[in-house]
């Protein structure tokens, strides 16, 4: 009986401490335990206490930007959160959501629909994720250093297609606009595919066998293979969904500001990993949720907006988001230390 | 006690209690430790003698109670402090850096107290091949990595050499040595006992205690139960006593002969790896179980992992039932129902932060989904649970993660794993190794329950008197040939032993 022994409590949430006895305030424990319910807090007290400080802030038009502003990168948080439960980490989200935009905006200036245009991008951005998984599991390279050479050579085609220059797409149809700027009712489209995306992915990941095996190769690669689990094609399959849901991101991106920009989503990939992480993904692979991700998403945009409405300058919010990062990381430490 | 006694002793423990949470590791223990001598702690997993040689190390702090060095009331704070005051602590699991040399690792712990600024690793060395000289044929100019795991448990042992230790203390130190290296270990340490050293010595096998110690210590479930003069007691007195109840029989009863079957259910015929292992043909009869024995590097494990399909280029037929397969990875044996549990449940059995129910339906989780692909919550816990009760699995709730279980309960989640998919043939590869006395004799009977119900049960172990006991037949593998084959009264150890080793005893003859 080691107790310096660090041991990681893992929410597989196919079994969440099922049958250890009924009652509400069993439930109600079980509740406070889980990742999800801090979060869920923390958001809500921010809710509070910013609607107080700020008239704006409480307001249709506020939350609507706000949801906005968080609704696509949140795709690629999908993406992100499933390859570091892998055991993998793509640095290259950013650059590749931007290389999706040239792709598809440089077809559609030449020519091609936008829809054969987005597809075509979409399906680059998969390529692009099935190369960095050849090289992490055939060369064996790490993930880390192939997706931070692609991060750079995505960035440089982006420069090298637009000539470094913002494409004007004015002639978008607008059903093709609408994706990206159009609302259904009051809810704008770009949330609603959000949702979708989310709610497809969480649900997968909880139930599906074809998920289930994502855990079990992020949670010990070894043992995996040791039961019959083609390891190296999850992690091959995990990187490649990455960057193709990087791919869908940058179309939407597209369709919202109705033009490509070369320089986009620089910084993005610390962002997204930042919100995984906040999320309970372990970098180490074998945890993570995607409404706990999600939440992650969540929390930071409503700093970034809080912050914005504050009027406190730009340059305080980094330093503001990576102490959330850090104090989330190590509360979580702690709280894993005890419950081991 | 008369004042002579008192001064004989080096360690002197009085009512140690630590507590971890609601959880009370240890209750008023007490252990005292003489000058020179040889004391084994005997206890099964959780019985609080890690938690007890972790106070002494200065790892953790006791909640209340007395430790005494050499007669002087000592607070252990940390490893470190630990070393100074001469107690020297090997570790069970490795814990060395694989990519700097022997010499470098060795010294490690004693150049944070040199107080030097530069290394001189000419000096090293020396210093290094002086220790090892006693330990073995080890290089010290070598990179850890690329010694054997044996090899590195000594290296381990010279580390703590290093630091003139008055008290060593050894946990479980053969888990990993052959009985060669084991015997080696064993004259270095009744060496070490005559220089004055005192040893503490945490081992499961009885054999070992009762070979090559002077005094045995025995806890049970965190309290201290009692000491005897090894010369004046028995193994199963010293088992009893660990468990806390008569244990009549430490094996399961064997094959009757009336029992036994001419039905083949696994027929391996020359499976051939390049560079690891070649023809080892043989057979697996309905109802027996089969060991394979050997040194360790002798190439059991490859084999078994060979005609599983889990690592190597393997050629060569495997017949189940009467019916040739055709297996081209790990994934087509589990169809087939041909299983392997590896020999280290913690870096590549068990997924270790995960729950119970996902580690047992891992090698076949469609089983526990829909057609659709959807795991069943519900169905993949009544699986966890029903094999769960059938291994006699003690957990709180299948849904606990796999790392809040001891060792033995821990093997039984890796059984049940195997035990999911309703095997024909599985391959156990050291199935008890870590595990407590108890639970080690439950995992022995459940095997022979499987083979009378007709699973073919084929089990390496490199504990003899494991495979002997367990085993209906034995086959023994040397440097990947199978050297030979002992059944009924010609399983003896020493018969093992020489076809294990004779290739290498005649190489050290010419």
């Amino acid at each position: 009986m080691s107790a310096g022994e660090n041991m990681t409590m893992t929410t597989v949430p196919s079994q969440k401490e099922r049958r250890s006895g009924g009652g509400i305030a069993d439930l109600l424990k079980r509740l406070l335990r889980m990742r999800e319910t801090g979060l869920i807090l923390i958001i809500l007290a921010l809710f509070v206490a910013m609607s107080f400080a700020s008239p704006y802030f409480l307001t249709w038009v506020n939350m609507r930007a706000m949801a906005m502003a968080f609704a696509v990168e949140g795709i690629v948080v999908v993406g992100m959160t499933i390859l570091l439960i892998s055991g993998g980490i793509d640095l290259s989200v950013g650059s590749v959501t931007a290389l999706a935009m040239v792709i598809a905006g440089l077809l559609f200036l030449n020519g091609v629909d936008p829809w054969t245009a987005s597809a075509v991008a979409i399906a680059a951005c998969a390529a692009i994720g099935a190369t960095m998984g050849f090289f992490v599991t055939r060369v064996g390279l790490h993930h880390f250093i192939v997706s931070l050479a692609v991060m750079v050579i995505a960035r440089g085609l982006c420069l090298l297609g637009t000539g470094g220059r913002p494409l004007g797409l004015y002639t978008l149809p607008p059903e093709f606009k609408f994706i990206g700027q159009g609302s259904i009712g009051v809810i704008p489209v770009v949330i609603i595919i959000f949702v979708a995306v989310v709610v497809a992915f969480d649900f997968m990941l909880r139930r599906t066998t074809v998920f289930r095996k994502v855990f079990y190769t992020g949670s010990n690669e070894k043992a995996a293979a040791y039961s019959g689990i083609r390891t190296k094609k999850v992690v091959f399959l995990t990187t490649t969904l990455c960057s193709a849901l990087c791919g869908v991101a940058g179309v939407i991106f597209m369709a919202r500001f109705g033009s490509a920009q070369p320089t986009f989503g620089i910084g993005m990939e610390l962002n997204v990993i930042a919100a995984a992480v906040i999320g309970g993904a372990s970098l180490s692979g074998g945890s993570g949720t995607i409404f706990g991700a999600i939440l992650g998403t969540v929390l930071l945009s409503v700093v970034s907006s809080s912050l914005a409405l504050l009027d406190v300058s730009v340059y305080w919010q980094d330093i503001i988001r990576g102490s959330i990062l850090l104090a989330a990381v190590t509360i979580d430490h702690y709280l894993n230390k005890r419950r081991g | 006690m008369s004042e002579g006694v008192e001064n004989d002793l080096i360690l002197k423990i009085t009512k140690l209690t630590k507590s971890f949470g609601s959880i009370r590791a240890l209750r008023e223990i007490d252990f005292e430790l003489r000058r020179g001598e040889i004391h084994a702690l005997a206890g099964e997993n959780g019985a609080g003698k890690s938690t007890l040689m972790n106070i002494i190390d200065g790892i953790l702090s006791p909640d209340s109670g007395e430790i005494r060095l050499d007669g002087k009331p000592v607070s252990m704070t940390s490893p470190a402090m630990a070393q100074k005051l001469g107690i020297g602590f090997v570790h069970q699991e490795i814990a060395l850096c694989p990519d700097i040399t022997v010499a470098e690792n060795i010294f490690m712990a004693a150049t944070s107290t040199s107080g030097t600024l530069l290394m001189d690793f000419r000096a090293l060395e020396r210093r290094a091949a002086e220790i090892l000289h006693r330990l073995g044929d080890i290089d010290p100019a070598a990179p850890v990595r690329t010694l054997s795991i044996s090899q590195q448990q000594l290296v381990e042992i010279a580390k703590a050499l290093t630091l003139d230790c008055r008290v060593l203390i050894l946990d479980e130190p053969t888990a990993a040595l052959t009985e060669r290296e084991a015997q080696i270990l064993f004259d270095i340490m009744r060496n070490l006992a005559k220089q004055g050293i005192s040893i503490i010595y945490i081992s499961h096998r009885m054999v070992e205690i009762f070979e090559n110690c002077d005094r045995v210590t025995v806890l049970r479930d965190g309290q201290y139960i009692t000491t005897m003069n090894v010369a004046e007691t028995t193994p199963g007195e010293v088992v009893s006593a660990m468990v806390g109840r008569v244990i009549d029989s430490l094996y399961p009863e064997k094959q009757s002969e009336n029992e036994r079957s001419e039905e083949i259910i696994l027929d391996v015929r020359n499976p051939t790896e390049r560079t690891r292992f070649s023809d080892v043909s043989f057979e697996l009869r309905k109802g027996e179980i089969l060991g394979l024995a050997g040194l360790i590097g002798a190439g059991r494990s490859e084999i078994v992992k060979g005609i599983c399909r889990l690592e190597g280029e393997v050629t060569g037929d495997v017949t189940l039932f009467g019916r040739k397969l055709a297996l081209r990875r790990y994934s087509d044996s589990i169809a087939e129902g041909i299983v392997y549990l590896s020999e280290d449940r913690k870096q590549d059995g068990l997924f270790l932060d995960m729950s119970i129910a996902a580690n047992v339906s891992a090698l076949n989780v469609r089983q526990v989904a829909s057609k659709a692909g959807l795991i069943d919550d519900g169905r993949e816990a009544e699986l966890a649970e029903r094999l769960g009760s059938r291994l006699n699995l003690k957990c709180g709730h299948v849904g606990q993660p796999v790392s809040a279980l001891s060792g033995g309960n821990q093997q039984k989640v890796a059984i049940a794993k195997m035990l999911s998919v309703n095997p024909k043939v599985i391959f156990l590869d050291e199935p008890t190794r870590g595990v407590d006395v108890g639970a080690k004799a439950e995992i022995h009977r459940i095997l022979r329950d499987l083979a009378r119900n007709g699973v073919g049960i084929i089990i390496i172990s490199s504990e003899l008197p494991e495979l002997i006991g367990v085993c209906d037949r034995v086959l023994v593998v040397r440097e990947g040939c199978i050297a030979g084959e002992v059944a009924g009264d010609e399983m003896t150890e020493r018969n093992i032993m020489y076809l294990a080793s004779v290739a290498e005893v005649r190489k050290e003859a010419s």
